[in-house]
């Protein structure tokens, strides 16, 4: 029944998705104060398919609790045996489910907005949710034509397949689901966009709309970034924390184009200029999440040709992202004439600051784009190649270090125009903290360009962040300010973490007899033992490292070599030891005939701060956010108390007797 | 500065920069692509010294020899012809890293003509097959690259 059902709710939400995309049509052909009888169905209808939506999901997430092998999607991708937890994020670690969540996020999101958004003009919001539907009707269309989740077997499996062990951790209940809600936090965005676009509506108060969604969809991006990042450290236990992998890159796209659009939807906010810049930037940052979602979930990442074998998925939504992307910049190059000239503003301003790093954004956008698909490109032709950090890391970063050079002033600029002399001081102030650090690391050692450079850029930057703050008296700074700071901060912070990991991290690798000791850092690393343990639905060999840091008290690591039965699969679980200024990270290998076992163990110093700074960076969303929140919700307040006086006014002025002569 | 002047300028610069991205992406990706070798072609036509490829073939049976210093591990990788390249590589082998596997490595040719791999990709599980290997037998691999690799630089 629970299939049947959530089958039907899927039904529902997409008739219902035609309803919101004709009636929020007809608020399109409205008079100006008289609302069209057709366009009040929009919200309702948004409303109810978002239930219906993420009804169908808690459905297919209870199949999968209660392990109901009689649905395909269940017994292909879990396993009676399955610890509980794992069985629940199972449900989005496979094709079908994932996509259920993505839609059950979009038309959630969809129906926030329609909720609680009073600020726009209705035909605006009529668009807004008119574009909303016509996107969620493409992917509900998808999920039952091509990935219905809710098929049955015509016989229930005696048994679950089980799932990629490498997706049975903590991280995958996280990561993908942060990331899908930021992917579709930004289609409000879009929707927005293009209402806006529409109606020729594109002014502040429309920017103040948009303003808290693609900050929202920002700040789950970078967390589910972050998180993805730490996960693909200790999970895949190569102790690398970024690979250039397109499934990262996937994820890192939208981030860019929303790191773009946040900080311009910003300067229309506050000061009417960048009207169709910032439309651009959110029809882009939309495509990306789609480009994104098409590259994961098509199986064209594999080889091109497992794509043009089996081409019924891909190619719907390869026809999905052509429709929606090719529309989009259709609209947008036929409206974009038609939206009036914002503010203007000097080179030399903050407004001009913002820009530039808008370019360089979009232009490192660019870069990873065509390093992803190029690949795929050459494929098709054939030809095999693959794109890695001796590609992207060099050309990234000539764009990334004039960005955080910018970065670094723009904040101090004063918006419209400014004279560069006026903060001669603190330019003066980065620039030597820059230098110097630079002079100094290279003073020390022989290092590569880009980890110098980037703990130059890492000092400057974190020096950089909190000089707005100067002069300033710091209880009065709004909670927006205090985000914009902490955001930047974590950059630096990310970035110095990157440095070090990248200039100084040491690695042993040796092949150790029990009771043998190796040094890495200011680390003796003993092999105790090494002994065979059992999971749930493992087997492993499990050594005990004793790990003593300058002579001091031993802790003991266990690093793991386990192998799966369900499906077969062998994966390396590493330890991790931490201390505030690194982490040692230890893996075991093979046993040599000889009956010494394989270790290796790096100590990378400070490369905890990557994530930590981007958690800052999150959390400096999260400040803006509520920075935001709260005047909205003075403002609204002052404006009910204004009314509620005027009315009481009212009452009394009736009321009041004529004074007697 | 009119009003339409400065938009235009605004978008000749994005523009600028965007065709600069993509100019520069294309020029770095020409050079720093890594392509994909069989053995017979490394033999034939090989790589810079230095320059990141990828090899990939069959691990010779009776090749692998493990150092005395027990993580460093010589072997050959053989395509379809007589040709076999010499890899050596420092690290902790894949689970199932045998000999008579696929396995593709990713490295650089030394000035002595060895192969250098920082990163050995093979099967870790029974449905997992190096990307390039991907459907095809040694075979049709060594036609297939036969026909597209050659002569790419």
């Amino acid at each position: 029944m629970i299939a049947e059902i959530g089958l039907a709710a899927l039904w529902l939400a997409a008739a219902l998705a035609v309803l919101q995309m004709v009636s929020g049509g007809f608020a399109l052909r409205s008079v100006e104060g008289a609302p069209n009888p057709m366009a009040i169905y929009a919200r309702p209808a948004a409303v109810v398919q978002a239930v219906l939506a993420v009804l169908a999901f808690i459905l297919l997430l209870y199949a999968f609790a209660v392990t109901d092998l009689s649905i395909k999607l269940v017994a292909t991708n879990s396993h009676s045996m399955k610890p509980m937890i794992y069985k629940l994020t199972g449900t989005w670690g496979n094709h079908e489910g994932s996509m259920l969540l993505w839609v059950g996020v979009l038309a959630l999101s969809g129906g926030l907005l329609a909720a609680f958004e009073k600020r726009l003009p209705e035909r605006t919001m009529g668009a807004t949710l008119g574009v909303q539907g016509f996107v969620a009707l493409g992917f509900y269309a998808f999920l039952l034509f091509s990935s219905n989740p809710f098929e049955r077997l015509p016989v229930p499996a005696v048994e679950g397949v089980g799932l990629n062990p490498l997706l049975q951790d903590i991280g995958l209940a996280i990561h993908p689901p942060t990331l899908y809600a930021g992917y579709v936090g930004l289609s409000v965005a879009f929707s927005l966009a293009m209402g806006a676009l529409l109606t020729k509506e594109v002014n502040p108060s429309f920017a103040r709309v948009m303003r808290p969604w693609v900050l929202g969809a920002w700040v789950l991006l970078t967390f589910g970034i972050t998180a993805g990042s730490y996960w693909a450290y200790y999970e895949l236990g190569w102790g690398g924390w970024w690979f250039w992998d397109p499934v990262e890159n996937a994820s890192l796209m939208p981030w860019l184009a929303a790191t773009a659009l946040m900080h311009s939807v910003s300067v229309l906010a506050a000061r009417d200029a960048l009207r169709t810049w910032t439309i651009m930037l959110g029809v882009l940052a939309f495509s990306m999440s789609m480009l994104g979602t098409f590259l994961v979930r098509s199986g064209v990442l594999t080889s091109v040709h497992a794509f043009a074998v089996d081409p019924e998925r891909g190619a719907f939504i390869l026809g999905l992202l052509g429709l929606y992307i090719g529309g989009a910049f259709t609209i947008f190059a036929l409206r974009a004439g038609a939206v009036a000239e914002g503010k203007r503003f000097a080179a030399t301003s903050r407004e001009g600051a913002l820009v530039f790093n808008n370019v360089m954004l979009s232009a490192i956008l660019a870069i990873v784009l065509l390093g992803t698909l190029y690949p795929l490109l050459t494929e098709a032709f054939d030809v095999r190649v693959s794109v890695g950090p001796p590609y992207f890391n060099p050309a990234a970063a000539i764009f990334a270090v004039p960005m955080f050079l910018v970065m670094a002033v723009g904040p101090l600029l004063r918006w419209k125009e400014d004279k560069p002399a006026r903060i001669q001081f603190e330019m003066l102030l980065v620039a030597a903290v820059l230098i110097g650090v630079i002079a100094l690391v290279s003073f020390f050692g022989q290092f590569p360009l880009l980890p110098m450079l980037g703990l130059g850029l890492a000092a400057a930057l974190a020096v950089a962040a909190v000089l707005p703050l100067k002069g300033r008296k710091l209880t009065r700074v709004p909670s927006a300010t205090w985000g914009m700071v902490l955001a930047h901060f974590g950059v630096a912070v990310s970035l110095f973490g990157m440095a070090c990991e990248g200039a100084f991290t040491q690695e042993r690798l040796a092949a150790v007899a029990p009771g043998g000791t190796e040094q890495v850092g200011d680390f003796a690393v003993t092999l105790q033992s090494v002994t065979p343990v059992a999971g749930p639905n493992w087997t492993a060999i499990e050594a005990r490292l004793a790990v003593s840091q300058n002579g001091g008290e031993p802790v003991i690591l266990s690093p793991q070599a386990r192998n799966f039965w369900s499906p077969p699969q062998a994966t390396s679980e590493s330890a991790l030891l931490t201390r505030w200024n690194g982490q040692l990270y230890a893996v075991i290998g093979n046993q040599a005939e000889d009956g010494r076992w394989q270790i290796r163990v790096w100590w990378k110093p400070f490369v905890t701060f990557i994530w930590y700074g981007g958690l800052l960076i999150a959390l400096g969303g999260v400040l803006a956010i509520a920075g935001r929140v709260k005047v909205d919700v003075k403002r609204r307040k002052a404006t009910a108390m204004g009314d509620a006086r005027r009315a009481d006014l009212e009452a009394l002025g009736a009321a009041a007797p004529v004074p007697a002569e | 500065m009119k009003a339409k002047h400065q938009r235009l300028a605004l978008v000749l610069i994005a523009l600028l920069a965007i065709v600069g991205a993509g100019l520069l992406a294309a020029w770095t990706l020409r050079n720093q692509a890594s392509y994909f070798y069989l053995p017979e072609q490394m033999a034939a036509t090989p790589p810079e010294v230095g320059q990141a490829v990828r090899l990939g073939g069959m691990v010779q049976a009776g090749s692998i020899k493990t150092e005395a210093n027990g993580v460093t591990v010589n072997f050959m990788v053989t395509g379809n012809t007589a040709d076999a390249i010499p890899v050596r590589y420092s690290g902790i082998l894949p689970d199932l890293f045998v000999e008579g596997s696929g396995v593709v490595a990713e490295g650089s040719l030394g000035p002595d003509g060895v192969f250098f791999a920082t990163n050995l990709l093979a099967k870790h599980d029974e449905n997992y097959v190096p990307r390039e290997l991907e459907g095809m037998g040694t075979e049709e691999a060594a036609k297939m690259a036969a026909d597209t690799t050659v002569g790419l630089k």
